[in-house]
């Protein structure tokens, strides 16, 4: 074979324009990134053209999943003698018998959404572990179940705390039917709440309509 | 930055006077940061919630057992709007028939103009009312707005109704600026005529 000489070119490819791009991307994510609370059940709300502001603090969440299964979750940063609060008129009103140590567990935890029958054991179980933990939702019936105890000892712990405004939200999954809605609805009657927040996805007004308009003109 | 770059030619002989400094290329190989970069994007991209959720208001009448304390509803000025399954929805206008003959079905995307239809009939049959234009204007509202004020959506999803259909003629009051609607349970022989006309309208 006689020798000829081919340069062999580089498989090298600059590689700096590339790198350019993912790290600005990645600063966008960082910077825009707001992580999500951990959450034993993964609702998907309905999207709405509302567009109230999703309180942070002082809430209080009834998540309804695609099941139907209600759970109960408290918002109270900065002030974390609302749980106690909350887990003593529950222990007054149900015997169901909750320790300090278990107490300070329901402080760190996402929701409940047990029968007071198993709210020692759920309690029992670290936070951590506690998305294996299968809850079987907070028992409802058409007068409110014992999701009315829960609002109602909310209710009172607010007070107590000398916290002004409690927002009551409710969080429903697509796919949740109506009667369990109406059983939550139920509960809060029962507490004398008339005033909710459901949470949504915003979504854009159809054009042309009225409150499409509106819109437009305050903008 | 040099593009080219030398290579695999070390073990060749060379003619004498050839022989070159090798140069150091400045090139730093870029792979790994490359790789780390993107692993991180992967990672805020799954663990972002990009929209922060909305609200949007719900507010219950109180339950009230006191006939005065009710609101009436004229039936000329009423539409009444049932949800069923399988995002099916149903209406009529005023009250309902005994030959059932204005109990019509109808769908998410026609119920808007069901609803902003029955709103102009009712504002052309408004008689003018005194009462209601002195009151507004003494509250620095608009007169026109007691055109409508006969006009009141009754909502009454049944048991199959999903919470997304509740949401979204909830919003559709919103749309289409509906200022007075109820949410009320729905009665047996609303809930028995749905079961019937369900089992023969046609599936989506």
């Amino acid at each position: 074979m006689p020798s000829v000489k081919i340069p062999k070119k580089s498989t090298n490819v600059d590689m700096t324009p590339f790198v350019d791009v993912a790290f600005l991307i990645l600063t966008f994510f960082i910077m825009a990134t707001k992580f999500k609370p951990p959450s034993p059940v993964e609702v998907t709300t309905p999207s709405s053209v509302s567009a109230d502001k999703y309180p942070d603090n002082d809430a209080v969440m009834i998540t309804i999943d695609k099941d139907s299964k209600v759970y109960f979750t408290v918002f109270s940063e900065g002030a974390p003698k609302v749980f106690d609060d909350i887990i003593g008129s529950i222990n007054a009103t149900n015997n169901t018998g909750v320790t300090q140590s278990e107490t300070n567990n329901f402080k760190k935890m996402a929701m409940v959404g047990v029968p007071f029958s198993q709210l020692r054991g759920l309690l029992q179980t670290p936070v951590d572990k506690q998305k294996n933990y299968k809850q079987a939702g907070i028992p409802l019936d058409s007068m409110g179940g014992e999701l009315t105890f829960w609002i109602n000892a909310a209710k009172k712990a607010f007070i107590t705390e000398g916290k002004k405004k409690l927002t009551y939200l409710i969080k429903g999954d697509n796919e949740s039917k109506y009667p369990a809605f109406k059983m939550v609805i139920n509960a809060m009657r029962k507490n004398e709440e008339f005033k909710y927040q459901l949470v949504t996805t915003p979504e854009e007004a159809p054009k042309g309509t009225e409150y499409f308009n509106k819109v437009k003109a305050i903008k | 930055m040099s593009a080219i770059e030398e290579s695999g030619d070390s073990g060749h002989k060379k003619g004498p006077g050839v022989k070159k400094a090798k140069k150091l290329s400045t090139r730093v190989d870029m792979t790994p940061m490359v790789d780390l970069g993107f692993l991180l994007i992967t990672f805020f991209i799954f663990t972002t919630t990009m929209q922060t959720p909305s609200t949007m208001k719900l507010n219950m009448p109180k339950d009230t057992k006191k006939e005065e304390e009710q609101n009436k509803a004229k039936a000329s000025g009423a539409l009444t709007i049932l949800l069923g399954k399988e995002n099916h929805v149903f209406y009529y206008e005023g009250e309902l028939k005994s030959d059932l003959s204005n109990f019509k079905s109808t769908n998410f995307k026609e119920i808007r103009d069901i609803i902003i239809n029955k709103r102009k009939d009712v504002i052309s049959r408004y008689v003018r009312d005194p009462d209601c234009e002195a009151k507004a204007q003494k509250e620095g509202k608009k007169i026109s707005d007691c055109a409508d004020q006969d006009f009141v959506v009754i909502i009454k999803p049944n048991d199959d109704a999903t919470f997304k259909n509740t949401v979204d003629i909830l919003d559709e009051m919103t749309i289409n600026g509906v200022k007075r609607y109820a949410m009320i349970d729905i009665t047996a022989t609303e809930k028995e005529l749905i079961r019937i006309t369900e089992g023969g309208a046609p599936q989506k």
